[in-house]
């Protein structure tokens, strides 16, 4: 399936990136919401309504710089890339510092006190300390492989990041296959962590392979039934318009979307949303590899799995990897479940939407949407590390019982559910409250 | 490609002797068809350290901190099983003091060894917060044995005729202060925490099985042999110092969430024993007389007539059994340990091989057998 996946969407994201540089700084202006904006439009927006301050030095000319129209081409690939990567970075380190407080906090510790204040900087030392160690290659690795399965790893993940909002507008490339390339490209990590474990030459290596292959490739198709049930109910794979449907098109008549309440959202939409979004959630955990379905890296049995002969950076790629995917399944749960970033408070959502809002309430509106998602992916990051810190670990033949016996039937019967909700409603959510489909 | 053209192998995989839950320098070599192990073959004997020869060349009391280094532990309970064969043998009178003093220091140890067994456990089975938490209370007793007698480990404090040093009042409120802050802790953490998660009991019950009669063949002895549903408890059966006049229970595994004697039950009982113990505190905190807390004499040298004598305690693994031969001098002629890991973890592979068991099926097993490797090579 995922081969065939592959061209397809390959075509379609070369697709998505040619077009990104179009017309989206008229279509952001026009207020309209047809998809194709990106990342950078609402950049070269932000930045040529506020303009560079005058005490910048050079602000003449690098207004001058944006104005021109060689700006979208080139410069907002650059910035888009180096938003997306660095927030994955910034993310990472921020993750991992908070995944040590928590689990300090809930075992009677303190965790990291000494590196600044409260240990926030330890990440930052940790990182340069993995970049300043010696890469070990094993001398009967097979090399190559062994070199490009922490790029292939993070690439992986990275690349699912393309068709993720951010926030209103804020997306590196709204694919029309959205959804389905974020299912597809998981496939490529797979790739990456079976080359990193047959390259190592290391039966524990070799293990925990397996186990991560058994257990990504068994709850794609969990994640794959969540994904199909929320494109029948929305009508669309794109994330942007599968978030936009979630704003409850509220006096939606002069064509803007203002924004609803909480039961807009995807989640309460029908009694089977609700199932399916915590089949969702328990699936994404083994999609990431974590506790309780951290059987490919357990400490106890295999030490540390397909990574435990790698050193230094390619060490530090995984875990970067690793940390990234889980603030990328707690994302796309936002986006198809919990409203992306509609608050769920009618006028916070309203404000800056609508030809009449003012420069202000426009900014306004886009930073209150910015927070809202990412406090929305961070409190399921949040409750993903919760979990890894209060369960003990399943064990192989319990992982694939609960994929192939409890989340597959489950998730089935949610979405033969909810096309059936869907039939008979019209639409409707339980509240009765129209989507309003043209 | 046709179905008699794909060949499997078997794998020959070697856990340990570095491996985190092998609980020390213990070696696996195990044979797997993918996960499952068809076989599996213990190797022992990196920690050996010539507990038996050393013996032989020092006199009476300077063996006692040898014996601290079997099972570190529980080194209390060594330490009694070594003091109880020469008091034997020697003849010698311990005062009431310390054998109260005695019976609180062995039933603490105890506690600290059951949470190390409980936190570790958590650990083999991928559960991390359940070691800290039990740490944190481990903690407070190995405070309370810095105090008695300077060490967290090695105490080497209960000795031939008595003890190394009085309890003073102060050590005696802690011991209270200690048993009222650790009671309910068993119920409202670990057993929430731990005991009763559907995940733990799905990875422990009905894994690593071991039938009564089997166990007993085994000679595996202590919590691990009373998972199987066997009532035997040497502080009952044989009664040594005062355990005649304390009352106590002796749990036993139930098979509650799965078959008798799995690692589930191995593991309640531990749970179960650690209440009793803090009931056997309280009862020698109450009890405990005035007097001295040392034979005077033995304190100073040990010289048994010639003879043979054994002598055994329950302690948290099982029974510590001291064999000694004195040939009329200070220095004993032989003194041979029977330590309750080593029995314990002999029957391993048999476990391996009565049941499907899969990689991280022996880690749960070599867990709930709770082993030492200091014990186990001496």
């Amino acid at each position: 399936m995922n081969l065939f996946a592959f061209t397809t969407i390959f075509a379609q994201a070369g697709k998505g990136l040619g077009e990104f540089a179009g017309d989206y700084s008229s279509k952001w202006d026009a207020g309209t919401y047809d998809g194709g904006l990106v990342f950078a439009g609402i950049i070269k927006w932000l930045v040529t309504t506020w303009g560079v301050p005058e005490w910048v030095p050079l602000s003449s000319i690098l207004n001058g710089v944006l104005e021109a129209s060689v700006f979208p081409e080139i410069g907002a690939l650059l910035i888009t890339i180096g938003l997306v990567f660095g927030f994955v970075n910034i993310f990472a380190i921020g993750a991992v510092w908070s995944e040590r407080k928590v689990s300090a906090h809930m075992q009677c510790r303190l965790g990291p006190m000494e590196v600044g204040p409260h240990g926030i900087l330890q990440t930052v030392a940790d990182g340069l300390k993995l970049l300043a160690k010696e890469d070990i290659i094993p001398r009967l690795a097979d090399k190559p492989l062994f070199a490009l399965a922490p790029a292939i790893v993070f690439a992986g993940v990275l690349m699912r990041f393309v068709p993720l909002p951010f926030g209103d507008q804020l997306i590196a490339s709204d694919l029309d296959l959205g959804l389905f390339f974020i299912a597809a490209v998981g496939a490529v990590e797979v790739l990456g962590v079976i080359m990193a474990g047959w390259s190592s030459n290391n039966k524990w290596s070799l293990f925990g392979t397996i186990r991560t292959a058994t257990q990504m490739v068994s709850y794609e198709i969990p994640i794959g039934l969540a994904f199909i049930t929320v494109i029948i109910c929305s009508g669309s794979f794109s994330l942007m318009e599968i978030v936009n449907q979630q704003g409850g098109s509220l006096n939606a008549s002069d064509g803007y979307v203002y924004g609803g309440w909480i039961w807009h959202w995807n989640l309460f939409r029908n009694p089977f949303m609700l199932v399916l979004s915590i089949t969702y959630f328990i699936a994404s955990l083994a999609e990431c590899k974590r506790s309780p379905f951290d059987l490919p890296e357990a400490e106890s049995e295999l030490v540390s799995g397909f990574h435990t002969e790698y050193t230094g950076m390619r060490f530090a790629l995984f875990f970067l990897a690793e940390y990234a995917a889980m603030y990328l399944v707690a994302a796309v749960a936002v986006v198809i479940f919990l409203g992306g970033w509609w608050s769920g408070i009618y006028p916070l959502d309203a404000l800056g939407l609508g030809p009449e809002a003012t420069t202000l309430a426009k900014t306004l509106g886009l930073l209150i949407k910015i927070g809202v998602f990412l406090s929305k992916a961070f409190a399921l990051v949040f409750v993903q590390m919760w979990v890894r810190w209060t369960l003990p670990r399943i064990r192989l033949d319990q992982m694939m019982y609960v994929c192939w016996k409890v989340l597959l039937p489950i998730s089935l019967v949610c979405l033969i559910g909810s096309c059936l909700w869907e039939l008979a409603s019209g639409g409707a959510s339980v509240f009765g409250f129209g989507i309003v489909v043209e | 490609m046709t179905e008699a053209k794909i060949r499997t192998e078997e794998m020959l995989l070697n856990m340990g002797p570095q491996h985190p839950s092998t609980h020390g320098v213990f070696r696996v070599v195990v044979r797997t068809d993918g996960e499952l192990i068809l076989e599996s073959e213990s190797h022992i004997g990196y920690l050996h350290r010539c507990f038996e020869k050393c013996a032989e060349g020092n006199n009476y009391l300077q063996v006692v901190p040898y014996t601290d280094r079997m099972d570190y532990l529980c080194a209390m309970m060594n330490n009694w099983g070594y003091a109880v064969a020469v008091e034997k043998l020697a003849g010698i009178e311990v005062p009431e003091r310390a054998e109260y003093i005695r019976v609180m220091v062995a039933e603490l140890n105890r506690v600290a060894s059951h949470l190390l067994a409980f936190g570790t456990y958590g650990l083999d089975i991928g559960a991390i917060t359940p070691f800290l938490y039990a740490f944190r209370d481990r903690e407070r007793i190995l405070k309370i044995f810095e105090k008695l007698c300077g060490q967290r480990l090695n105490y080497s404090y209960v000795r031939v005729g008595g003890v190394t040093f009085d309890m003073t009042e102060e050590i005696l409120a802690d011991i209270e202060a200690f048993c009222d802050y650790f009671d309910p802790k068993i119920i409202d953490e670990y057993d929430n925490l731990l005991s009763y998660n559907g995940i733990f009991i799905s990875r422990t019950a009905n894994v690593g099985v071991m039938p009564a009669d089997l166990a007993i063949s085994y000679g595996v002895t202590g919590p691990s042999l009373r998972g199987s549903g066997v009532q035997r408890d040497l502080r009952r059966d044989a009664p040594y110092g005062i355990y005649d006049r304390l009352e106590f229970d002796v749990p036993v595994g139930t098979g509650e969430m799965g078959q008798l004697g799995d690692c589930w039950d191995r593991y309640m009982v531990r749970m179960r024993e650690m209440r009793q113990s803090i009931r056997l505190v309280r009862q020698a905190l109450a009890g405990i007389p005035e007097g001295p807390f040392c034979d005077k004499k033995a304190y100073r040298a040990v010289k048994p007539k010639a003879g043979e004598t054994y002598k055994r305690v329950e302690g948290a693994r099982g029974e510590v059994g001291f064999y000694i031969v004195s040939d009329g001098t200070n220095i004993p002629y032989r003194v041979k340990a029977r330590a309750p890991s080593f029995s314990n973890i002999s029957i391993l592979d048999k476990l391996t091989s009565l049941s499907d068991v899969m990689v991280a099926d022996l880690v749960a097993i070599i867990g709930s057998l709770d082993i030492v490797l200091g014990e186990v090579d001496r």
